[in-house]
């Protein structure tokens, strides 16, 4: 039935010719390929993202007056509404893990090296457009837990030296968080961040194609060494259809999470009422929270709180940076990055425990 | 013995392969699973697509208006329940006729024309008499007609009464 039609397109658009580079793609094999694939599930996950917020749209209403009552309704009057809503909370939070891991595991594997850095910055725009999901979608159910991380969130913008208070008085549409605030980060959440990303996945998915598969650099020296070592397998279907098992265990997962543990709505947000005790932001915030949460107010003549956020910003365009610092020769590749790294994902990991357990 | 032993095979006659070849029973079983699995996916899907029944605004009887707010030989539009009614006094003064103001050709509202003394469309120019009845342009259907009794100065507007 599809072969004529098929036949057709490719009369006029040379199929084959479209198809090519991905069948002589490959994807070098050895045993920490398996860490190639969570750049993949972050992309299928921002799928899952992208329909589910459309469905979210069907009946969700941005406003003060009526954000926290739609959702309360797709939560309890649309047929598997809260299902939908539910996936679409943990899929976010499942992405922003699989975003970090994809990030930790690029960096260790050595993979930013020459000639992939502009991949890597891409990739960290993209780490950093993501969690900007996860803040302004937290808003838009306006409960009162989102109500009061906004309030920090963009209060933390606000400490930034000379620009801070113009960019908080942006994201907030005025001094306080309001019913408008809610309108800009909707608008944010649904046209600008999609826009953005899909901008810059698909210059990182071109560079991905066109530079092929990095080889960590001990793997690399041991093929050059011994080229018989060499292991390669096709990207069309061989790793394909192992990153769609991927896909497909996310996706189990994904659903199992989402039907067992249904994402909470809480309650409504009300401005004139005291934040609630024992509040902490989402857990992918939390590294940053508990640090800020230990810097004194005043570090020598130096505010703490703008130290902390000059520091953070600091440390993430560093961390944007970072090709740029390793050497360009794989005998000399700089073992500093990794130690960084692993200091990095230590502290990370220790700061949100901490965090989370700190009273 | 040897060919007619119906327990043994036929040396002269070749083993055919299983009708169902193990590729294709696996192929299958993959197919079924991901076909069932899509299939858990949409489904909910398409029960979320369904919007919630609004709770029932149709009401049996309304207040549509006081006596003395219409001059004769006007109109005006009431609500009746969610949807919108056409009240209309007559040039006489007296007589009150009250339809549903949704026109049956696509839906516009419709309005009383004085200088015509009917129904008309703006939409698409559907011109309908007092009864409702479609005179002419496009609407298929006359337009619900609704009873309407006045009692002291209200003057309710109630669904006919079935025939």
């Amino acid at each position: 039935m599809f072969r004529p039609i098929l036949r057709w397109l490719d009369e006029r658009l040379d199929l084959d010719g479209i198809l090519a580079p991905f069948r002589h793609k490959t994807v070098p094999t050895h045993k920490l390929t398996y860490w190639y694939f969570f750049g993949g599930i972050t992309l299928f996950l921002f799928i899952i993202q992208v329909l589910t917020g459309i469905l979210l749209l069907l009946y969700y209403r941005p406003g003060a007056s009526e954000a926290f009552e739609s959702v309360q309704y797709i939560m309890t009057r649309v047929q598997f509404g809260w299902l939908i809503r539910s996936i679409h909370s943990w899929a976010a939070n499942l992405m922003i893990f699989t975003a970090f891991a994809h990030m930790f595991s690029v960096l260790f594997l050595k993979a930013y090296r020459k000639p992939r850095e502009l991949t890597w910055v891409t990739g960290m725009v993209l780490l950093f457009l993501v969690m900007g999901f996860g803040f302004s979608g937290y808003l838009l159910p306006w409960n009162k837990l989102a109500f009061f991380a906004t309030t920090v969130g963009t209060q933390m913008a606000g400490e930034i030296p000379i620009i801070g208070h113009p960019i908080m008085i942006f994201l907030r549409g005025g001094p306080q968080v309001t019913g408008a605030t809610l309108t800009r980060f909707f608008g944010f959440h649904v046209a600008v961040l999609p826009g953005l990303v899909v901008v810059l996945i698909s210059i990182h998915l071109f560079l991905v194609q066109r530079q092929g598969m990095s080889v960590p650099p001990k793997v690399e020296a041991k093929w050059a060494a011994n080229p018989a070592l060499c292991r390669e397998m096709k990207f069309f279907p061989n790793f394909l259809l192992r990153e769609l098992m991927a896909w497909y265990v996310a996706i189990g997962t994904l659903g199992a999470l989402a039907a067992l543990f249904p994402w909470n709505l809480g309650v409504k947000a009300d401005p004139f009422a005291s934040a609630p005790a024992g509040i902490k932001p989402e857990w992918y915030f939390l590294f940053m929270y508990q640090t800020l949460k230990l810097i004194p107010a005043k570090v020598w003549i130096v505010d703490g709180e703008v130290l902390g956020i000059v520091g953070c910003a600091l440390i993430a365009l560093f961390w944007l940076l970072l090709p740029f610092f390793e050497s360009d020769r794989l005998a000399r590749t700089k073992a500093w990055i990794t130690g960084l790294g692993i200091f990095a994902l230590a502290y990370v990991i220790g700061m949100t425990a901490y965090g989370y357990l700190a009273k | 013995m040897g060919t007619s032993d119906p327990g043994m095979a036929n040396p002269s006659c070749p083993l055919h392969p299983p009708a169902l070849p193990r590729r294709g029973f696996v192929k299958f079983l993959l197919g079924g699973g991901l076909l069932a699995t899509f299939a858990s996916f949409i489904y909910p899907v398409l029960r979320y697509f369904i919007p919630p029944p609004v709770a029932n605004l149709g009401v049996d009887e309304v207040v549509a208006a006081k006596v003395g707010e219409l001059k004769p030989n006007s109109g005006m539009i009431f609500r009746f329940g969610s949807v919108p009614g056409l009240l209309i006094l007559e040039a006489d003064g007296q007589t009150y006729d009250a339809l549903s103001a949704t026109c049956t050709h696509l839906g516009c509202t419709v309005q009383y024309r004085p200088d015509l003394r009917e129904i008309w469309c703006p939409c698409h120019n559907g011109i309908y008499n007092l009864n409702g009845g479609n005179v002419s342009g496009p609407p298929p259907r006359p337009l619900t007609k609704f009873d309407v009794h006045v009692r002291g100065d209200e003057i309710y507007v109630s669904q006919k009464a079935e025939a």
